[in-house]
């Protein structure tokens, strides 16, 4: 039987303010334990929340950048269960009438086509603490710094198809957050954090299947592995002629396996109802205007700009726009290296490959728009060949070196690109290679190019690797074309 | 709409409350009256009326995104049952 998947996904984004969502606790990462929360966080009797106006700008901000409607009028509840990183025993939270209505989000599929993910609503919400499982005497260690911590919960339609398009929403939502300001995007400090709904059913069959809930996935492989994993479980069950339950289950990374959570842990019952210490929260349309007026340039648009201002294709603009931080880093390479096409290309191959491999981000590289211009200069003006350029790259990246001249210098990579005095160079390789040259002149010509990768190895040999190739190939060619 | 003992037994273990066999008896006796008396609310016609969600007649004051609490971890946990590490202790959570 064919089977089609179904995919909706529910966002956590902690949104990058100062402070907690209603109270003035500092939300900075990686502090000693409970130095960071006070008594509203604590849930002390007789404290009051007060919310953060920049947690409901930034609320209202994602609103605006997914073209969503925003509600003049949105109200907290209480959604009441039992754990004990919750003090409150209820999280702080909106269900009837959230901050941001239905919205949209267009995300480019591999094939090069677009799909629209529709956005059922995105609401504010307070972060719990954390419990650490480790050994405390047969105790549970509890951690509430984060408690209180400012999120959005983005519930998207069950709109995307597979893990493809599920990890292409995910991204693409990554690079609104972080381009607008209202998410550091560190994914592995939880910044972000997916909850997936996976079903499955029949091709052909509209009503949908019983759905799975995979929760906290913290890294875009793991969700993509996730996804994969639960589909072809849910396939294998139907087809041994068993039904899917509708369970809440986990996903571990390393092991790279799935369990259902047992139904202790669930108890679903969650008695919402308006919060009473906090009131409803109004806006009107001029508050939404003057933050409208506040939204920094999106992806989409910055994509578009990318092909027109710098002639990059399609393809090469949707990479370098899609992340806040490299987009800001092609363009200031650009600047200094005057070169959009050699500084995409830079950026997209080796300077990404190592962030990629070191698990850096644009931020926190090594190397900065300074630096990698000022490579690509001397690679336009000939100074370097790119095979020394890498060896730049190398330097720079590994931190041998800060100033890209003094490196070319240091390591002897410039390049000789004075004509007499590679001619001179050619002249002499030639003379002990009479073979050779005998063979060249008697092969085709249009099948000679392929001989000449013989001769360019003792050039360069010959040149301590600093002649120019292109000119050595040129003064060659014509050489022995004669 | 009156309510079961197994109602009341189902909601206090939600809330993680203990209650004992007699308790169970009075305490759903009286949720049933109090539900009744929702029930007389209900009857009312509520047509053209907007649902309230809080019984002021007023908005939500806001905060600005500014650093006012400081640290006082040793007070707070000067009155823990249990600390270790600057962590609280409690109960195992998970198996």
């Amino acid at each position: 039987m064919q089977w089609e998947t179904v995919i909706g996904l529910e966002v956590h984004v902690q949104l990058a303010t100062k402070t907690k969502i209603f109270s003035g606790s500092s939300t900075a990462f990686g502090a000693e334990p409970n130095t960071q929360a006070s008594a509203v966080d604590l849930a002390m009797p007789g404290m009051l929340p007060v919310l953060n106006e920049e947690a409901l700008k930034m609320a209202i901000k994602f609103g605006l950048a997914i073209d969503a409607h925003i509600n003049e009028k949105s109200v907290f509840e209480r959604k009441n269960y039992f754990y004990p990183d919750l003090p409150k025993g209820y999280q702080t939270t909106q269900s009837e009438l959230p901050i941001v209505g239905a919205g949209h989000i267009d995300i480019q599929l591999a094939d090069g086509s677009s799909k629209r993910v529709r956005i059922h609503h995105a609401h504010l919400e307070e972060d719990a603490g954390k419990s650490l499982h480790e050994d405390f005497h047969g105790m549970s260690g509890i951690d509430l710094n984060r408690a209180g911590t400012p999120l959005i919960e983005i519930v998207s339609e069950p709109d995307m198809s597979n893990a493809e398009e599920a990890v292409a929403f995910a991204r693409k939502l990554h690079t609104i957050v972080t381009s607008l300001g209202i998410c550091d995007g560190e994914m592995s400090q939880g910044s972000m954090r997916f909850d997936v709904n996976v079903s499955v059913r029949p091709v052909g069959e509209s009503k949908l299947g019983t759905r799975t809930e995979t929760k906290n996935l913290n890294s875009f492989r793991f969700m993509e592995r996730a996804i994969k994993l639960e589909v072809e479980r849910q396939i294998d069950v139907l087809e041994d002629g068993g039904k899917i339950n509708q369970e809440t289950r986990l996903y571990d990374g390393d092991k790279d396996i799935s369990r259902a959570m047992r139904s202790k842990e669930e108890a679903n019952d969650y008695r919402y109802f308006p919060c009473p210490d906090l009131l409803p929260v109004l806006i009107d349309s001029s508050y939404i205007d003057a933050i409208r007026a506040t939204l920094p340039e999106l992806p989409d648009a910055r994509k578009l700009r990318f092909v027109e201002q710098y002639g990059l294709s399609d393809y090469d603009a949707g990479i370098l726009s899609a992340d806040a931080g490299i987009a800001a880093l092609f363009e200031a390479t650009t600047a200094k290296s005057t070169d959009a096409k050699l500084s995409a290309n830079w950026i997209m191959g080796e300077f990404s490959a190592r962030l990629n491999s070191e698990e850096k981000t644009a931020k926190n590289s090594p190397i900065n728009a300074e630096q990698l211009g000022q490579l690509i200069l001397r690679i336009k003006d000939n100074s370097i060949s790119s095979a020394g350029a890498k060896k730049v790259f190398d330097a720079l990246w590994t931190e041998e070196g800060h100033d890209v001249d003094a490196i070319i210098d240091a390591k002897g990579l410039k390049q000789v690109s004075d004509t007499g005095a590679l001619e001179k160079i050619v002249d002499e390789v030639l003379a002990g290679m009479t073979a050779q040259i005998e063979q060249y002149r008697a092969t085709d010509e249009a099948k000679r190019k392929k001989l000449l990768g013989g001769f360019m190895g003792p050039l360069m040999k010959a040149s301590k690797g600093q002649g120019n190739p292109k000119l050595f190939t040129e003064i060659l060619v014509k050489k022995l074309d004669g | 709409m009156a309510i079961t003992r197994g109602d009341v037994e189902k909601i206090a273990h939600l809330a993680r409350l203990q209650v004992s066999e007699s308790q169970i008896d009075k305490l759903t006796g009286d949720l049933s009256n109090i539900l009744s008396l929702v029930d007389e609310l209900q009857a009312v016609d509520t047509t053209g009326i907007l649902p309230m969600s809080h019984p002021l007649d007023a908005q939500q004051r806001l905060r600005a995104d500014i650093i006012t609490e400081e640290n006082h971890r040793d007070e707070f946990q000067r009155i823990a049952p249990a600390t270790e590490n600057g962590l609280y202790l409690v109960p195992k959570v998970i198996e």
